[in-house]
């Protein structure tokens, strides 16, 4: 018949991509690249992405970057205000601020993507199992994460840092930990959505090991809300990570944190506006850069996850 | 209804005996012998003894947590390891406070939250709406414990009008508890300002699409009437849930600004049994807010529930 | 029916109750400008009902929300609407809101969301009457009352004060046709009422409108797709396609002599009783979208009869084949009388044999 040679119009609006994905092999990549090109049309979410480079070169370099050494007492210079010597000005004991803000950085990005590497990979491996293989292996790991989920974020992460020690590697771990269950429960919802679909029934029926059809097949249609997950999860993170150092259980002095140098510096505040001031803004700036890549990444990959999660799961 | 209620209690106390169980485990994590590590330099022999026989740690570990469990239930947490005073009379002492902070900011995070979500929804894309967004990015960004720092700053520092930190209780002087808690408070609200105004926002514009409200503008009724009646009706109902989240989480979780502003309430003793390695105190206080949490989730559930009469067809 | 509180909104002598002229919505988009409706015409008489038909997407429902300052912010709305003899273009927005309030009712297409969950039905069916005839909130009460007798819910007393999601589609949608008609419109628009319905109800739905069409005297714009529905209750049929009217006139009229090959496609697309187990007869090819119309004909690329260049280069003008009956096409002639459906089957059913298939190519130009 001769009509109808007019294709219709690409006029679909985003669907869901766990939807309208037949074969899954594009799927991971596809959904990143997706996602990178999106970013670049968001002033924003560019923005942050700016920030977060630098924030990258400052972790990476920043005890060459700085201008002093983070320990240079300097009884001469305490609490001297901002100046072109002291960028920053200097802290109760003489040390140069801004040198401790810049390689404090480290410490902050550090535990936060590694809690959020430990949350995601043991995490989305709950949900994976708790998804694919439901009934009691369900029950069991789901009830257990709604008892991780059923203490506030920093109270559990605080407990767990007092009864291991404080520290680093128990500051991590703790913060690792609480975001663990928000991971499990957005990969089981992600799995759940998947296994009856035709692609996966086929592989099923196809006698394709479990192993293999959770990575070709459903771990791809999973990427995006786990994307957006593990990016607003490190702001969530590094917010933790500040308030554990402010209390005195995240890296031990002598080495700088950002929340410590707030905690040390809150008695002279009223004199000495920058040490209470430069600290507080680089952990601000670190999380509004991972929020709004965030929140860009969200609009693009999942539009429709909810605030709810979010509101949530804040950082108390 | 009712076996919605019953299922979701059930669930909650299978919840509650993991919790109990996570926090009984928190003492068994501690490296070397709890008690020894408390008493620290303080050590003798016979406060040592009595406080191992009276925390049972030398019994095997399920009767250890049966009786701490059946224990519980009857309200006692055990002694404290410091004072020797009952853990549950410690953590009721110091719940007025957080519970006070705790409600005040709520009630300012609504006060700024409400207008400015409802607004920026229904004048979508306008100034309003920008600036709420850029609000509550701010808001949802910034460490309350910063904006705290700030605050003494200004307000203690610069203008001098408010106390740097303290407590008064609202009983004992209205006007010097207001005075006291309006820094903390503001520093908490704010946060909670902005995830509550970019939840009300994403509610109300996701009811502004709803059929039922067109059919509502057609009807020729007010745009006032539309929004109050049709619009804000069902768009409050997920944020009785999520109002109810954030008092809950508030309850347990403002350890930090209550170590900032020397307010006694539970996270600044949850902090201070921290320092001095206080483990009952420290397990008490995390099973009782973590109790306490459980519980407002479950009773924001039911309230849910209530509200919304098309979950009773599920 | 007892409506003596209400004065009824009848305009006198054959003053239109609602008229629309040259209409046109574009629709801001983030793909850029979206021309939904362009030049409209029509105007529904009291007591007629007037069908307007098409496939989605082809701007009918559009055409009603923006004639009654219902359509999207970001619509642009050109164009004369006249309701009961007064210019709503003219009017300020909360004057046009009272005034279509007040004299137009609507019933959309899905029962399950038109209604809000959270209030009584009572409420939603007599909120209206609070807001334009001052009632009450007891006197509207009763007032929902009367009005869910009238549309044939048993035991209205009780079931006034019950919420949507305790009724069945059909019954919702009764509730609906009650809120529609609860200040007594001069209008009634149904936009699509009976697609979301299972077969019963829709006939249910269609005698009930009808009914009360005949008792209250209601003139009635109804939307839908299928021309099936048309035959039993309009008086006039206006065709859609791309945001134009391609065909307008008499139902008798269209149906007898369908002057479009849209209209024709479109009732051999119809399924008929007689037909059970044919398969229908589908238009190859998809509508077009109003973010990329053609300059020409709209129907162009899928039309069978297939004109010349110029059908894909110039719009074809409203012809009238009689003084009532208008197509909007170069071959009228041609065209009245071709085969009738896109698949190029004989035609079934009433219409007339065709003389000759339309020239591919005809002589001039």
């Amino acid at each position: 018949m001769s009509a109808g040679d007019r294709t219709p119009p690409p006029a679909a609006p985003p669907v869901d991509p766990v939807d309208d994905r037949p074969s899954a092999s594009a799927g991971g990549a596809g959904t990143l690249r997706r996602a990178l090109t999106a970013l670049w049309h968001d002033p924003p979410a560019v923005a942050g992405t700016l920030v977060l480079l630098v924030l990258l070169v400052v972790g990476l370099a920043g005890q060459w970057l700085a201008p002093a050494g983070t320990n240079d007492v300097d009884v001469d210079q305490m609490l001297r205000p901002p100046s072109g010597a002291h960028p920053f000005g200097t802290d109760e004991l003489g040390r140069d601020v801004l040198s401790r803000v810049l390689v404090a950085a480290r410490v902050s990005l550090q535990v936060g993507l590694v809690s959020v590497g430990i949350a995601l990979a043991v995490g989305v491996t709950v949900g994976l199992l708790a998804g694919w293989y439901g009934g009691w292996t369900d029950n069991v790991l789901m009830r257990g994460m709604d008892v991780l989920f059923a203490f506030p974020v920093l109270l559990l992460a605080v407990a767990i840092v007092a009864v291991l020690g404080p520290g680093l590697v128990t500051a991590t771990t703790a913060i690792g930990v609480v975001y663990t269950p928000i991971f499990a429960r957005v990969t089981r919802a992600g799995v759940l959505a998947v296994r009856e679909q035709v692609f996966v029934r086929a592989a099923v029926s196809i006698g394709t090991s479990d192993l293999r059809i959770l990575r070709r097949h459903v771990l791809p249609n999973i990427a995006a809300p786990l994307i957006v997950q593990t990016s607003l999860s490190l702001a969530f993170a590094i917010l933790s990570e500040a308030a554990l150092s402010f209390l005195g259980l995240g890296v031990q002095p002598p080495a700088p944190a950002w929340g410590r140098m707030l905690y040390d510096g809150r008695g002279f505040v009223t004199d000495a506006w920058w040490l209470g001031f430069f600290p507080g803004a680089a952990i601000f700036l670190t999380v509004l850069a991972f929020n709004l890549v965030g929140d860009a990444l969200r609009d693009v990959l999942d539009p429709r996850q909810l605030t709810v999660s979010e509101a949530r799961r804040s950082t108390r | 209804m009712g076996r919605f209620v019953l299922r979701r209690l059930l669930q909650s106390v299978v919840v509650l005996l993991g919790v109990t169980l996570v926090v009984f485990l928190l003492l068994q994590l501690v490296p070397g012998d709890p008690v020894r590590v408390s008493l620290g330099t303080r050590f003798d022999q016979q406060t040592y003894d009595a406080l191992r026989e009276r925390s049972g740690l030398d019994r095997p570990l399920v009767v250890q947590y049966l009786s701490y469990v059946g224990n519980a239930l009857t309200g006692d947490l055990g002694v404290s390891f410091r004072s020797g005073q009952p853990v549950t009379t410690i953590v009721l002492e110091r719940l007025p406070a957080t519970l006070s902070l705790a409600v005040t900011a709520v009630l300012l995070a609504l006060l700024v939250a409400f207008p400015l979500g409802v607004l920026s929804a229904v004048r979508s894309g306008s100034l309003v709406d920008h600036a709420a967004r850029v609000f509550s990015q701010f808001g949802v960004s910034v460490p309350d414990f910063w904006m705290g720092i700030m605050g003494i700053l200004l307000f203690a520092g610069v203008l001098g009008w408010l106390p740097p930190s303290g407590y008064v209780a609202l009983t004992d002087d209205p006007v010097g508890w207001a005075s006291h808690v309006a820094l903390p408070a503001a520093a908490v609200g704010l946060v909670t300002a902005s995830i509550l105004t970019r939840f009300i926002r994403s509610s109300v514009l996701e009811v502004l699409a709803e059929d039922y409200v067109r059919t509502a503008e057609a009807k020729g009724l007010r745009p006032r009437v539309v929004v109050v009646r049709h619009v804000l009706r069902n768009a409050l109902i997920p944020v009785v849930t999520v109002v109810g989240v954030q008092l809950a989480s508030l309850v347990g979780g403002v350890i930090v600004i209550e170590v900032l502003f020397a307010w006694p309430g539970v996270g600044r003793l949850t902090y201070d049994a921290v320092q001095a390695r206080d483990y009952p105190v420290l397990q008490g206080a995390v099973l009782f807010v973590a109790t306490l949490f459980l519980l407002m989730n479950l009773l924001v559930d039911v309230l849910y529930a209530r509200l919304d009469a098309r979950i009773t067809l599920r | 029916m007892s409506g003596a509180a209400v004065p009824s909104p009848r305009v006198a002598g054959d003053t239109p109750v609602l008229e629309i002229s040259d209409l046109t919505v574009t629709l801001g988009t983030r793909n850029g400008p979206a021309r939904a409706v362009a030049g409209v015409d029509w105007s529904v008489a009291p007591g007629e009902t007037l069908a307007l038909v098409g496939e989605s997407g082809s701007g009918k429902s559009m055409t009603v929300l923006a004639a009654t300052g219902l359509a999207p912010r970001s619509a642009t709305v050109t164009g004369r609407v006249r309701l009961l003899g007064r210019d709503l273009t003219d009017m300020s927005g909360s004057d046009r809101r009272r005034w279509r309030g007040r004299h137009v009712g609507f019933v959309f297409q899905d029962p399950m969301t038109t209604l809000n969950p959270v209030l009584t039905v009572g409420r939603q069916v007599a909120e209206a009457c609070e807001e334009h005839l001052g009632m009450s909130r007891r006197q509207a009460r009763s007032r929902a009352v009367e009005l869910l007798d009238l549309v044939g819910i048993p035991a209205p007393g009780r079931r006034v004060d019950a919420h949507p999601h305790e009724f069945s589609g059909g019954m919702r949608q009764r509730v609906v046709i009650a809120m529609a008609l609860a200040c007594e419109p001069a209008l009634l628009i149904a936009d699509e009422p009976t697609t979301a319905l299972d077969v019963t109800t829709q006939a249910q739905i269609v005698e009930l409108v009808a009914d009360l069409r005949r008792r209250l005297g209601t003139a009635v714009v109804w939307i839908t797709h299928d021309l099936g529905v048309v035959a039993g209750i309009a008086d006039t049929v206006a065709v859609m396609y791309g945001g134009r009217i391609v065909e307008q006139g008499p139902v008798d009229a269209v149906f007898v002599a369908p002057g479009h090959p849209y209209t024709r496609a479109l009732l051999a697309a119809r399924p008929r009783p007689g037909a059970a187990g044919e398969e229908l007869a589908a238009i190859p090819g998809a509508p077009p979208s109003p973010l990329d119309l053609p300059p020409g004909c709209a129907f162009w690329p899928r039309c069978p009869v297939r004109g010349d260049a110029r059908c894909a280069h110039e719009l074809p003008p409203l012809v009238p084949l009689t003084p009532a009956h208008r197509v909007r096409t170069f071959y009228p002639a041609a065209a009245a009388g071709s085969r009738d459906d896109a698949a190029g089957r004989p035609a079934a059913g009433s219409r007339p044999a065709g003389d000759d298939p339309a020239p591919s190519t005809p002589e001039d130009r």
